[in-house]
């Protein structure tokens, strides 16, 4: 680390360019505009009637355009139950990505360590699974999520678990496979089991990967719009995406202030935990574009 | 501990049951029904009739808005995948430069990818109708209109994510490799065709994988910022099964037998992409 920082330095002395070091700066800045005024838009919009949305959304609320905190209000207490709708997405997205965490890095383990016919084809049925779009399965799966009354929020976890195991094993096992044995014989012979071995050694030495898959499921399962709208009972379950695309359905009619509202309540918290989390987040990403 | 593992039906049913039924539940079984299905006629689960290819056949033979949809689709996830993949690289590039608020431009490049399809789609909606309101003109009035918007959503959405793949890439590429060639006289052109791309060309082929496959699979975007509009000329493979599917009476089993078709295309990309670009990595 200390060699490539004199490396660096030593190559701007030769090169020259404090200045450019500048222009970079600005020219970043400028670009990252278009990347941070839409989010802005979105918050003073939903301080202005719908009428105006549609009409000048660039335009900064004033006297004539304002409805104050209406649009929350609408958001939150009476056309939309949007409240409710968020209330589910975070029980389905908590549940889901708890249930994945904790069953695909068992089965992994088991997979790796258990090496017969069944964990192999199992093994490659999960990878087959993740290049299937669901547009595949779409209707099938809602029969059969119907049929086995899985259309509940607290029970559509199975469901994400079922189609959401195939990145998740394909991470662990990766993990898994360059996992020394030496350290689980090491606590065979102190006398720990399967169990004790998994929870106690091989856990928390893949804390990492755990991290990872935990964000990249959180980010699918929390944004997915198809599944849960297809899998839910329809108008009895709602979740953030449906309610935002459901009041954008009805033609001319769009409640625009109410939807700028909801956007807003569901935005915010997810840039504050982001700028918290990105550290983990971008290490997410990144392990999981590295093929094994 | 395999022995004692594999010995004790115990510790299969407990590591690996529940994710095995919850696979047959979600993915395996619906699978296979796609496949059955796609050989029916049905409104229902209960009305099942084997009908052969014929819904195939229909596909084939008159089915426009899918072939429409198909060469839609090819051309937006070509495009997209060229301009989010040069934009994404040479961003990422000039972010692992040393110059001042390099960590703050990644953090917000990536920032679009946290809000999900929906989300994104709706507020470039109202972007663009905004800019368009003032020609007297809207988002659907033109398909021309809808494919550039949704390539800049794209475009925006998507260059974050691959340029924290890229960053990573090249801060992998060892700093004295390319001071040894610039003291061999190679310009910062050379250097950067001669010795940083090949060595992040895993980068490129995993960013290349996953924007050709998400510009193939498309479908929330898709649906929120036209729905398809104008008479269906903006309308990309997914949405067009899911509205065969859903808007269409009586064209299910037609409906999921272009499933079947999709999923056989999305493979057949995935295989030629990661096949292509693993030949060169091996040069």
């Amino acid at each position: 680390m200390e060699s490539t920082k004199k490396m660096k330095t030593a190559d701007e002395i030769k090169v020259k360019r404090p200045v450019s070091d500048y222009i970079y700066t600005i020219v970043f800045a400028i670009i990252s505009i278009f990347w941070v005024y839409p989010l802005v838009m979105v918050l003073y919009n939903s301080f202005k009637s719908k009428k105006f949305i549609a009409l000048e959304p660039f335009a900064l609320p004033n006297a004539e355009s304002t409805v104050q905190w209406q649009n929350y209000d609408q958001a939150v207490n009476t056309k939309m139950d949007f409240m409710s709708a968020l209330w589910n997405s975070v029980v389905i997205t908590v549940l889901s990505v708890a249930l994945i965490l904790l069953c695909t890095s068992m089965c992994a383990y088991f997979v790796v360590r258990v090496k017969t016919w069944y964990t192999t084809v199992f093994y490659y049925l999960c990878l087959f699974s993740m290049i299937v779009p669901f547009q595949m399965i779409m209707f099938p799966l809602s029969k059969v999520t119907d049929t086995l009354q899985l259309n509940t929020p607290g029970r559509i976890p199975l469901v994400y678990l079922g189609f959401g195991a195939g990145t998740a094993m394909f991470m662990f096992s990766n993990f898994l496979k360059s996992l020394p044995l030496e350290i689980e014989e090491a606590a065979m012979i102190d006398g720990c089991g399967p169990i004790k071995t998994f929870f106690s050694i091989v856990l928390p030495i893949m804390k990492p990967t755990v991290i990872s898959v935990g964000i990249l499921e959180t980010m699918w399962i929390w944004n997915d719009y198809l599944l849960p709208y297809l899998v839910l009972k329809i108008r009895m379950f709602m979740t953030v995406p449906i309610v935002i695309q459901y009041f954008q359905g009805s033609y001319g009619r769009v409640e625009w202030g109410a939807i700028m509202a909801s956007m807003v309540i569901t935005i915010t918290p997810i840039v504050i935990l982001y700028l918290f989390l990105q550290k983990y987040i971008i290490k997410g990403v990144i392990s999981g574009a590295v093929k094994g | 501990m395999e022995k004692i593992m594999k010995k004790n039906p115990l510790y299969f049913c407990l590591f690996l049951l529940p994710t095995l039924l919850a696979f047959m539940i979600g993915f395996v079984i619906p699978f296979g029904m796609g496949i059955y299905l796609s050989f029916c006629k049905f409104n229902t689960m209960k009305d099942t009739k084997w009908v052969g290819i014929s819904n195939y056949v229909q596909i084939f033979q008159g089915d426009d808005a899918f072939g429409h949809a198909f060469w839609f689709t090819a051309l937006f996830a070509v495009i997209s995948t060229a301009a989010i993949n040069v934009i994404a690289f040479m961003v990422a590039v000039l972010l692992t430069k040393n110059f001042g608020g390099t960590n703050f431009f990644r953090t917000i490049f990536f920032m679009p990818n946290l809000l999900g399809g929906v989300l994104l789609g709706t507020i470039w909606k109202i972007l663009f109708n905004g800019i368009l309101v003032s020609m007297k003109q809207t988002l659907t009035s033109n398909a021309t209109y809808g494919f550039v918007g949704l390539l800049i959503l794209m475009i925006w959405q998507q260059v974050g994510y691959m340029m924290i793949i890229y960053v990573a890439g090249l801060q992998g590429v060892p700093d004295d490799l390319k001071e040894a060639a610039r003291i061999d006289g190679a310009n910062d052109k050379q250097i950067l065709f001669q010795i940083t791309i090949p060595l992040v060309m895993p980068s490129i082929s995993m960013c290349t994988f996953l924007s050709i496959t998400n510009g193939f699979k498309l479908f929330d975007q898709n649906l929120t910022l036209t729905g398809g509009e104008p008479m269906h000329n903006t309308e990309m493979l997914a949405l067009n099964i899911y509205n065969t599917f859903y808007s269409r009476v009586g064209y299910k089993g037609v409906g999921q037998a272009k499933a079947v078709i999709f999923f056989l295309l999305v493979g057949l990309i995935a295989i030629i992409q990661l096949r292509f670009t693993q030949s060169k990595e091996a040069d």
